[in-house]
């Protein structure tokens, strides 16, 4: 009753889809097909061998196939097919013993150190890792001699070194799980541990612990058979490891011995495994790489006049300099992803400009397409992105047309980037120095000391007071607003002529966002760059920009001076933003910091020109 | 840094220490009396009683405990319950072949993994990453001596370019032991390979999707110097699998060194687990657990070595 108000329909409704998904892989319907048909060959093994198979007919040693014997006689004179059949109950009977005892030993564990962390985790984590620690042969070795070769013993045991591989996926889950809501809402609800773990975490781990067992269950069949292999196991049980034994021993003057059981384990093995890897396909979704084709297509469709699929196929937006003035220049963009429901357009007819010194920002809301905007003018869509545009012009020249190697060779001397999230932007296994001084020495030609000495220059240019130190750092030594400066640095050390600036304060405290604002206006004035600003907050346009470009779905609403969209917002949905910037509190301050100079600043320009 | 090395050093020496403890509890509790696997069931009364006493089987089982790990600690594991050579002795003859043929086979593993990683990796979606992933699902299930015995039978019996079974050591001749651990070392590497390659696929393309390395393409790298930072941030993944396969081989040698006829650990440990020699046993075990440590602790330092963040966790 307590569980009324969570969902509880999860595990039910992703279970027949699971099923049905699963059916339409021809790959993994083979498998399974292939495995229920040992599993069918272990429990009619009874009606279905011709033989006893440990009946002995001397006529019948290292026989050929023939005479009833459709597999022919072994070593000892009994028939392999029956062998075989009664092989495949040995096997499976030790798959589900070892996989059951993996199961009960490393799910629980898991899903408890995921969900209790702390103590419980470390003790059971240490455990886990120690257990994969160990050769297990050797302890199964010694478990099958002191245990008088029982085997279902020894299944046990191996399902002991099985656990880890169940507890590190069930941990993993349940760590996951614990962070959404419904957990935390059931908890709050008075549900108590035990229930929460039997219920929600048991559901949430379902379907990675099947795909684990039939991994399992492979690796078992596969160990177990090297145990048999190496003579484990009782002598008046057929197994396939024995066989394969047997067979080995007279491979040279009876190949056929070692073939069959050889097949029939090597086959069972892998129609596990590709039921393992299908299943873990259609539960992590691992996603399929657009190909040059998707991509193609995908170029086709946005450049088409009229496609069906993708209307609206005017322009928007304007530009207010001539083509030879701009730094910037960008004349109907369109950018799209292949999905799986066609095309999916997320900039749709977009024309820009920005000239030398000129500030602009692109204003809206997540979703739309200011951000896709800023990366298909620097060519660095996410893969899977495909941008067309009537002509991309950067300080001057013309790049849509260029091939992506010329494109990137723009990247750092015409053209500049500065990210949003600053720690994830620097790479964690490198020092700043290294960051910087790379681009210098390899990308501008600098020599190792000039490139040094320029990359502390340009440290102390942005604000960094103690220059030595941050290039000896890593990034996780340093603060976000640091981090921001360097990635600043790094981005404005090969005089670029356009600076784009993708949401640069967005991630910062509130006191260091009007400083890394200022820099960025001091440094655009100082090298006579081109800025663009990419932000949701109109508190920012209005504390830097000269003019802004307003965006919504993907196309450009709204385009004019700060001041007069300020005064005189013409679409309904900039009135909005803006009202909404002025509602957030950090954003109002910064308002009322800012509008008075930025106001200035940007008048002053507009008179200069 | 150094207490960073000195815990992981005191978590290994704590490992070796309860996995050499459990092994032993559990050989003697599993095997009981040994007499009957050392003499053979026609012994009399008498002769158990004289091989117990010799063997000091008689003294409590934590005074043997005690004396074996006294003297372990000092590198002494005392002598076999059959044969009253020292365990030492047949180690040092066992142990680095099965070594050879594990440290070739990781290093096969560590090279062409890598290799192949990087390639699907800059190639997702191509051909040589479909038939990665489908020979990873295979290889990664089929145990180490069932290819064993495919290569056998195709590359020693059926082209003859390999010796089939048996060993020759490098004093002897360098390229006759490069030989005879070729084909052991392929069928264990196999599986091994195709796991560290699919690791480090897999990681690149994770790491390609972060921020850094759009930024770092930002700042006009060359696309060959941008695969070298994903590399080295895809790199812990696959050096951790690499490391638990290195555990993973050492069991697998044991069938495998069966098939090839070697005479590393294999036999060893299927002989003394059948009759019941704990010290011979318990001398494989430390040794295994201490190259296991070894390689855990190498692990340690280099992704420490990697990623600067690890060191401070």
């Amino acid at each position: 009753m307590t569980t009324a108000p969570f969902p509880t329909t999860l595990a039910p409704v992703r279970r027949i889809s699971l099923l049905r998904r699963y059916l339409r892989r021809p790959l993994g319907v083979v498998a399974l097909v292939v495995l229920l048909l040992v599993v069918a060959a272990a429990v009619l093994a009874p009606w279905l061998a011709p033989f006893d198979p440990n009946f002995v007919t001397f006529k019948i040693v290292h026989a050929d196939p023939g005479n009833g014997h459709l597999l022919g006689g072994d070593s000892a004179g009994r028939d392999i097919l029956s062998r075989l059949l009664y092989g495949a109950r040995t096997t499976l009977y030790g798959a589900v013993i070892t996989c059951v005892a993996g199961l009960l030993l490393g799910v629980p564990a898991g899903v408890s150190a995921g969900y209790f962390g702390g103590a419980t985790d470390r003790i059971c984590s240490w455990i886990s890792d120690a257990l994969q620690s160990i050769p297990g042969m050797i302890v199964l070795l010694v478990v099958a001699a002191g245990t008088g070769q029982s085997f279902p013993v020894l299944m046990v045991a191996l399902g002991v070194f099985m656990a880890p591989g169940y507890y590190r996926i069930s941990r993993a889950r349940a760590m996951a799980v614990r962070k959404e809501p419904y957990i935390d809402a059931a908890r709050v609800a008075g549900v108590t541990n035990p229930r929460v773990l039997r219920t929600h975490m048991m559901r949430a781990v379902y379907a990675p612990i099947v795909v684990q067992t039939a991994l399992t269950a492979g690796i078992a069949i596969g160990m177990q058979a090297g145990l048999q292999f190496l003579g484990i196991g009782s002598a008046s049980t057929p197994s396939w490891g024995q066989m394969m034994n047997d067979g080995f021993n007279t491979m040279l003057t009876y190949p056929k011995i070692l073939l069959w059981p050889s097949i029939a384990l090597g086959v069972t093995i892998a129609a596990l495994a590709f039921i393992g890897s299908t299943l873990a396909d259609l539960i992590s979704i691992r996603a399929e790489q657009p190909n040059r084709r998707a991509r193609a297509r995908v170029r086709q469709a946005l450049a088409a006049p009229a496609a069906a699929d993708l209307p609206d196929r005017e322009t928007s937006g304007s530009h207010v300099h001539a083509i030879e003035d701009c730094a910037l220049r960008v004349e109907n963009l369109r950018v799209g992803y292949a999905t799986n429901n066609g095309i999916k357009e997320v900039v749709s007819g977009v024309s820009l400009d920005a000239a030398p010194g000129e500030v602009l920002g692109i204003v809206g809301e997540s979703g739309s397409g200011k951000t896709q905007t800023s990366f298909a003018v620097l060519d660095l869509l996410p893969s899977g992105g495909t941008a067309v545009a009537d002509g991309i012009w950067i300080s001057g020249r013309e790049v849509s047309k260029l091939s992506s190697a010329d494109r990137a060779a723009l990247l750092g001397r015409s053209i500049g980037y500065v990210p949003q999230e600053p720690l994830s932007n620097l790479d964690p296994c490198y020092t700043i120095e290294h960051q910087l001084v790379e681009p210098l020495r390899h990308v501008h030609g600098l020599s190792k000391a000039d490139a040094r000495a320029r990359a502390r220059e340009v440290l102390v240019r942005v604000g960094i007071t103690d220059p030595e130190r941050v290039l000896g750092s890593y990034p996780h030594q340093i603060s976000g607003g640091m981090a921001q400066r360097v990635l600043i640095a790094g981005a404005v050390s090969g005089r670029p002529s356009v600076l784009v600036a993708d949401e640069p304060t967005t991630a910062l405290d509130v006191t260091v966002q009007a400083e890394v604002l200022e820099l960025l206006r001091e440094l655009q004035q100082e090298y006579g760059m081109a800025l663009v600003i990419v932000t949701h907050n109109f508190g920012v346009v209005a504390d830097i920009c000269d003019r802004v470009v307003v965006m919504k779905d993907g196309r450009i609403v709204e385009t004019g001076l700060v001041e007069q969209i300020f005064r005189a917002p013409a679409h309904p949905y900039t009135a909005e933003l803006i009202s909404a910037s002025l509602d957030d509190v950090a954003g109002r301050d910064e308002l009322d910091q800012g509008w008075a100079p930025a106001h200035a600043v940007a008048g002053g320009e507009d008179d200069a020109r | 840094m150094l207490s960073f090395i000195a815990k992981r050093l005191l978590s290994g020496i704590l490992l070796l220490i309860v996995v050499c403890s459990g092994t032993f509890f559990l050989a003697f509790v599993a095997i009981g009396d040994p007499t009957p696997g050392l003499l053979g069931n026609s012994a009399t009364a008498a002769q158990r009683d004289a091989l117990r006493a010799k063997i000091g089987y008689d003294r409590p089982v934590l005074t043997q405990f005690w004396d074996w790990i006294s003297h372990a600690a000092t590198g002494d594991f005392g002598t076999s319950w059959r044969s009253f050579q020292p365990v030492g002795d047949q180690l040092a003859l066992r142990v680095p072949v099965t070594l050879s043929v594990v440290v070739f086979a990781t290093l096969l593993a560590a090279v062409i993994g890598v290799a192949v990683g990087i390639a699907c990796g800059l190639r997702p979606g191509g051909l040589l990453d479909r038939g990665l992933k489908l020979a990873s699902v295979v290889l990664f299930a089929l145990p180490g001596f069932w290819v064993s015995l495919v290569l056998v039978t195709w590359f020693a019996i059926e082209l003859r370019w390999f010796p089939a079974i048996g060993y020759v050591s490098p004093e002897v001749s360098v390229s006759g032991w490069l030989s005879s651990i070729t084909l052991p070392s392929v069928s264990l590497a196999l599986g091994a390979i195709v796991m560290v390659g699919e690791q480090l696929r897999n990681g690149f393309l994770q790491v390609n999707n972060q921020d850094f390395v759009r930024t770092l393409r930002a700042r006009g790298l060359s696309k060959r110097r941008v695969t070298t930072h994903v590399l080295r941030n895809a790199s812990p993944s696959a050096l951790t699998v690499l490391a638990l396969m290195f555990v993973g081989l050492l069991g697998g040698a044991i069938v495998v060194e069966i098939v090839f006829n070697l005479p590393g650990i294999g036999s060893l440990t299927q002989s003394s687990s059948q009759i019941g020699d704990i010290p011979v046993l318990m001398g494989l075990t430390a040794v295994t657990v201490v190259f296991v440590v070894l390689v855990n602790f190498l692990l340690d330092l280099v992704l420490g070595w990697v990623n600067p963040k690890v060191r401070e966790r």
